[in-house]
């Protein structure tokens, strides 16, 4: 394990090692975008967090009048049945990250495992699994939480498992590809000559060598893992009222969009900002792991 | 090649059938049944039994996904719990909708997004380049939802109230007033895009470091030349794959956009299903965007492979 990574001249070049570790993320911090990328998402998740605390009313309480802009005492105005637009907006963010992050997490973590067992196992297992993939691959991740939320009812957890088992094959497939290159080198070859038993070279010594793509994956995972959950609950199979969440404030007050903007407004630029400074973290991530452009993909 | 094409298609078939199954064995696992769906709660014990009978649900489940397959592919999806319909019939316009308002998005994305793409490679690391860079990696992280409130927010409300916010009109003539479908499209060609811009453009960078465009160069062809004939053809065999995967993405993703404009297509009518639990219109919807992305992805792998030289001589 070296440091040194970061310091790896031209990351284009193909001889420069690919920076893994505490190197790769000070690579990654180089990049003005990671830079930028922290300091939004950064700031969303710290009004998420701290929201609850500072929020002038309960977000529930009815303040006045509903859809209005110029109630006294508001930042912002009121919702659609009265209640304080941005003490609603101050309370609907941990949710949605909390549950975005446990579930890139859990779809990670269980992709990680299968793709590596897949890759350094083979034979039936990796057939096994990688065909299993491509069956859960064949429904678009919206589609799939849709039917099987429209039969069991909308549930917090049921989004968690939901959206971490369609994450899971997407990375299991990357993280075999970064196995399969791992495994081919010496270090491999040798703790499996003294007879190290295999899954502690699968933990000893692949997954050091592969956590370079997986953090890229973690922060692809978390970046999607938010838009599905506020496209969610902005479809109404979400988190369900009167709880404050911004994908629910999004759907329940975007018929009343041209009377009262802000209802609308500030949640949808939480969630945008929120992916975007994700995004570009991941972004940062990418370039200081593989050191080329990132074909971003749905 | 045709032996790896007729494999593909084999296991695209393959995958149709277990999503066939899932869709159908997901609906099994309703709490209640079917019957208790459609008389609710306060149904009285015969008019369930006589129900159920009517709907066969007392067949073992073999033979009622037996039944339901062979409706399946005879296009007889059943009738709408909720409106009594056929569901073929039922659905049938508004997937003409929902495929007008796809075709309509590809149509515009795809050479927009390619040239784009070759145009920040041209200009590489210049303003143009770094500025298109950071415009897909913005669009790419919203959800497409957010990109549609933030037009309607844009055109629609303040001080500009250039275009209508809400689709109005049945699906049967959803290119009547083209006004209305501006916003629907314009959100849809900006989720596909970016990452048809990026791919063209590291694609592109590749093709134009390579040897036999500086070739072409070093014998003295115009520029244009050398980009749009030596270059530009070479790039797009790697986009094409991105291009056909971005397409199918397309199917999963209008249901959100339906839903925000009102569209009156599958994606609007598998939400009013969810919230009316209309089964067969849950199934028959999630199945046809299901198959749609199946088709798609096979139809980018056989792209892939045509694209590439080594598979196609090889494999003959």
């Amino acid at each position: 394990m070296t440091a040194a990574t970061a310091d790896t001249g031209a990351p284009a070049a193909p001889a420069a090692p690919p920076a893994r570790g505490r190197g790769l993320l000070r690579t990654a911090w180089g990049y003005g975008r990671t830079k930028a990328g922290v300091a939004i998402a950064g700031a969303v998740v710290l009004t998420a967090v701290i929201g609850p605390f500072v929020s002038p009313y309960a977000p529930t309480e009815l303040v006045g009048i509903p859809n209005a802009t110029d109630v006294d005492g508001t930042l912002f105005g009121t919702d659609q049945v009265g209640r304080d637009v941005f003490s609603r907006f101050l309370h609907g963010g941990y949710t949605l990250v909390l549950v975005a992050v446990t579930a890139a997490l859990a779809g990670v973590a269980a992709g990680a495992v299968l793709g590596m067992a897949a890759g350094y196992l083979r034979g039936r297992l990796d057939d096994l699994v990688m065909r299993a993939n491509d069956m859960l691959l064949a429904f678009p991740q919206l589609v799939l939480a849709l039917l099987v939320m429209s039969i069991l009812g909308p549930k917090v957890w049921l989004i968690v498992v939901l959206i971490a088992v369609s994450h899971a094959p997407r990375v299991a497939r990357v993280a075999r590809e970064a196995t399969l290159r791992v495994v081919e080198q010496d270090f491999v070859k040798s703790a499996e000559a003294i007879g190290v038993p295999r899954w502690r070279i699968m933990a000893g010594e692949i997954l050091p060598n592969i956590t370079g793509p997986l953090l890229v994956e973690l922060g692809l995972r978390i970046t999607y893992s938010v838009g599905l959950i506020a496209t969610l609950s902005f479809l109404g199979m979400g988190l369900q009222p009167p709880i404050a969440d911004w994908g629910l404030m999004i759907n329940e007050n975007r018929v009343v969009l041209t009377v009262q903007p802000w209802s609308v407004a500030l949640p949808v630029a939480a969630v945008a900002l929120l992916t975007i400074g994700a995004n570009l973290i991941t972004d940062g991530l990418a370039r200081a792991s593989i050191g080329i452009d990132r074909g971003v993909q749905k | 090649m045709t032996r790896l094409v007729l494999k593909r298609l084999a296991y695209g078939l393959l995958t149709l059938f277990v999503v066939s199954l899932v869709v159908f064995l997901a609906t099994q696992a309703l709490p209640g049944d079917a019957a208790r769906a459609i008389l609710g709660r306060d149904a009285t014990p015969e008019r369930l039994e006589a129900l159920r009978a009517q709907l066969r649900l007392d067949d073992p489940l073999v033979v009622q996904y037996g039944s339901w397959l062979a409706g399946v592919v005879t296009l007889d999806l059943g009738t709408s719990f909720a409106n009594a319909l056929p569901v073929s019939e039922y659905l049938a316009q508004r997937a003409v909708g929902s495929l007008t308002l796809m075709a309509l998005a590809a149509v515009i994305a795809t050479p927009v997004a390619v040239f784009l793409g070759a145009y920040s490679a041209l200009r590489r690391d210049r303003a143009a380049d770094h500025a298109t860079s950071a415009a897909t990696l913005v669009l790419a992280a919203i959800p497409e939802f957010a990109v549609g409130i933030l037009l309607i927010l844009a055109f629609s409300t303040g001080f500009l109230h250039l275009l209508p916010a809400v689709f109005a009109g049945n699906g049967q003539a959803v290119l009547e007033d083209p006004e209305q479908l501006v916003l629907p499209v314009a959100t849809l060609v900006l989720a596909v895009s970016p990452p048809i811009i990026r791919m063209m453009r590291a694609s592109m960078i590749e093709v134009l470091e390579s040897e036999y465009v500086q070739q072409a160069r070093l014998k003295g062809l115009p520029e244009r030349t050398v980009i749009w004939r030596h270059a530009a053809p070479n790039a797009i065999g790697p986009v094409a794959q991105v291009i056909a995967l971005q397409l199918g993405w397309l199917a999963g993703g209008v249901v959100a956009i339906e839903y925000l404009f009102g569209f009156p297509g599958i994606g609007l009518a598998l939400m009013d299903a969810i919230n009316t639990r209309d089964l067969p219109v849950i199934q028959a919807v999630t199945l046809l965007i299901a198959a749609v992305y199946i088709v798609v992805n096979l139809l980018a792998d056989i792209v892939g492979l045509a694209a590439n030289p080594k598979v196609r001589v090889s494999a003959r």
